[in-house]
C-alpha cells in the first residue's frame, strides 16, 4: 500500500545575484547571455545600500545574511505574502561558508584594539544559520529554521530539506534557499592555492566557461536565491500562483576525496537517479538541466557523463545549461539561484544560454545550449527540469521540478 | 562636561548604534522598554561612551544603568575633569 504524500509546489521566487538585484532582472540578463563577472576594484565587503537593509540592521547582519533577507522578501512578496498560521511556516536557508567577512573583520579588530572592541553581534553574523534566524524573525516563522551545510551543494540541499518539511507534515510553507558573500582575499587565496579558480584575469567576462575546452577554473560570485515552497493544498486554498512543482530531491556522497569529485561520477549518477525516483519522473520527461558545471577542468565532464548514465538514451533530448558562465560560482547560494533559474526555464519554456562556450570539450557528451533554446514537452507526461549541485566533501544533490 | 553635553553625546551614540533619533533620547527613557535597545547593543553603546567620555562602565554597573538619566549620572560622576 502506498500512502499518497503532499505535493510541494514553488509559489515564490527571489534572487540577488551578480546579474541583477531581483529574480526578474537576473533571469532577463541570463536570457540575454550577459556576464556578471568583472575585475574587482571596490573596497572589500562593501555594505549594501542602506535603503535595501536598514543602516542599523546592516550593522548586525553579515553581508551574506543581508543578501538572504533581500531575496527572501522578494520571494515572499512574489508568493503573495500569505497570511498563515506561523506555527506552519518554516525556514530552510543556509550558506556554504557563513559570515566569513564578519570573522575576518572581528579578527582584525581583535588584533588592533583587543577583544572588548569586537562587535557583540559578531557571533550571530558569522554563524552559517544566521540567515535562517533573521528570516524566521522577519516573517514570524515558528515551524523551525534550519541550515544544512554541504559547501557548494548547500543551497540545493536546503530546498530538498524544505520539501521534506512539507511532505512530513511539519510545515505548510517553507522559505528555502542559500546565500553567500565570500569574495574576499582569504577565500580567493584559499581557492586559488587549490588551483580551482580561473586565472583568465585579462578577460573577466570570458573567464567562467563551463564545458568549454579552454575552461581553467571557476569564478567566485556572491548573492542569494530563495524560493517559497508550499503544499499544493495550501497553495490551492489561498489561490496562489504556482510556478512549478518541486517534485523531488536525490542525494549521495562520494566518500572518495575531500575536494576532488570521484572520477567515475557514480555519486552524481546516483543523486540524479534518486531524485528522479523520488519525483516519480521518467528520464523521458526531462527536457532541461541547470548543471552544477563550475568551469573546472575536472568537474564539468564528470557531471556531463553522469547525466548520460543516469538518463540513459533519454539524455539525447535534454538541453543542458550552465548559468555559472554568467553568474560565476555562488558556492552555497549556487544551488538555490540555479533552482530559481530552472523554475523560470520551466515556466517560460526556454533554456538559458551557456556563454563562452566556443568549443565544447570532447569529453562532454551532452547537448549544451550556447544560445537560449526553446523547451518542448516530450511525450504526454509533464515536462521536468533538473538542477544539480555538488560540494567539497563529496556531497551531491539533484532536484527535480515539473511543470505546474 | 555638563549633563546637557553628556545627554547630547549619548543621543548621538544611540542614534548611530541603535537607530533611535537623538532627540528621542531623553532622560526618563528606559533603554529596554522605551528605546527597544537589547543587551548586545548596550555593550556597543557602553564601549562608544567610553571612547567619547573617557569613562569606563564596568559590566556589573552597566546592568544597573536602565535609563538614559542613569548613564548621564554615571558619566557625570566618573568623568575625568568633570566639575
Amino acid at each position: 500500500m502506498t500512502v499518497d504524500r503532499e505535493t510541494v509546489v514553488v509559489t515564490g521566487l527571489g534572487a540577488t545575484t551578480p546579474l541583477g538585484g531581483d529574480a526578474a532582472s537576473t533571469w532577463a540578463a541570463m536570457l540575454a547571455g550577459r556576464s556578471g563577472v568583472r575585475r574587482l576594484t571596490e573596497p572589500w565587503a562593501k555594505e549594501l545600500p542602506a535603503e535595501v537593509v536598514g543602516r542599523v540592521q546592516a550593522r548586525r547582519m553579515d553581508r551574506c545574511e543581508q543578501f538572504a533577507l533581500v531575496a527572501a522578501r522578494e520571494a515572499w512578496a512574489d508568493a503573495g505574502a500569505p497570511e498563515m498560521d506561523p506555527e506552519r511556516l518554516g525556514v530552510a536557508v543556509t550558506s556554504g561558508i557563513g559570515g566569513i567577512g564578519s570573522i575576518l573583520a572581528g579578527y582584525d579588530t581583535l588584533k588592533e584594539k583587543g577583544w572588548s572592541r569586537i562587535s557583540p553581534f559578531t557571533v550571530p553574523m558569522l554563524m552559517p544559520n544566521g540567515s535562517a534566524g533573521w528570516i524566521s524573525m522577519e516573517f514570524g516563522a515558528h515551524a523551525g529554521a534550519h541550515s544544512l551545510v554541504s559547501a557548494c551543494a548547500s543551497g540545493a540541499e536546503a530546498l530538498g530539506y524544505g520539501i521534506d518539511m512539507i511532505r512530513s507534515g511539519r510545515a505548510d510553507v517553507v522559505i528555502a534557499g542559500g546565500t553567500e558573500a565570500a569574495i574576499m582575499p582569504l577565500n580567493i587565496g584559499a581557492f586559488a592555492v587549490m588551483r580551482a579558480m580561473s586565472t583568465r584575469n585579462d578577460e573577466p567576462e570570458r573567464a567562467s566557461r563551463p564545458f568549454d575546452k579552454a575552461r581553467d577554473g571557476f569564478v567566485l560570485g556572491e548573492g542569494a536565491g530563495i524560493v517559497v515552497l508550499e503544499s499544493l493544498s495550501h497553495a490551492r486554498r489561498r489561490g496562489a500562483v504556482v510556478h512549478a512543482v518541486a517534485a523531488g530531491a536525490g542525494y549521495s556522497s562520494d566518500a572518495y576525496h575531500i575536494a576532488h569529485p570521484a572520477p567515475d561520477g557514480a555519486g552524481v549518477t546516483a543523486a540524479i537517479s534518486r531524485a528522479l525516483a523520488d519525483a516519480r519522473v521518467d528520464p523521458e520527461q526531462v527536457v532541461h538541466v541547470n548543471a552544477h558545471a563550475t568551469s573546472t577542468p575536472e568537474g564539468d565532464p564528470i557531471e556531463a557523463q553522469a547525466l548520460v548514465k543516469a538518463l540513459g538514451s533519454a539524455a539525447d533530448g535534454v538541453i543542458v545549461s550552465a548559468t555559472k558562465s554568467m553568474t560565476g560560482h555562488l558556492l552555497g547560494g549556487a544551488g538555490a539561484i540555479e533552482s530559481v533559474a530552472a523554475v523560470l526555464a520551466l515556466r517560460d519554456r526556454v533554456a538559458p544560454p551557456t556563454i563562452n562556450l566556443e568549443e565544447i570539450d570532447e569529453d562532454v557528451p551532452v547537448d549544451v545550449a550556447a544560445e537560449p533554446r526553446p523547451l518542448t514537452k516530450r511525450g504526454t507526461e509533464p515536462m521536468a527540469v533538473l538542477n544539480n549541485a555538488f560540494g567539497f566533501g563529496g556531497h551531491n544533490v539533484s532536484l527535480v521540478f515539473t511543470a505546474a | 562636561m555638563t549633563e546637557q553635553e553628556i545627554l547630547a553625546g549619548l543621543g548621538e551614540i544611540i542614534e548611530e548604534i541603535a537607530g533611535v533619533p537623538a532627540d528621542e533620547v531623553t532622560p526618563n527613557k528606559s533603554f529596554v522598554d522605551d528605546l527597544d535597545i537589547d543587551s548586545l547593543s548596550m555593550v556597543e553603546i557602553a564601549v562608544a561612551a567610553q571612547d567619547k567620555f573617557g569613562v569606563e562602565i564596568p559590566d556589573d554597573q552597566l546592568k544597573d544603568l536602565t535609563t538614559v538619566q542613569d548613564v548621564v549620572n554615571f558619566v557625570s560622576k566618573n568623568a575625568e575633569g568633570s566639575a
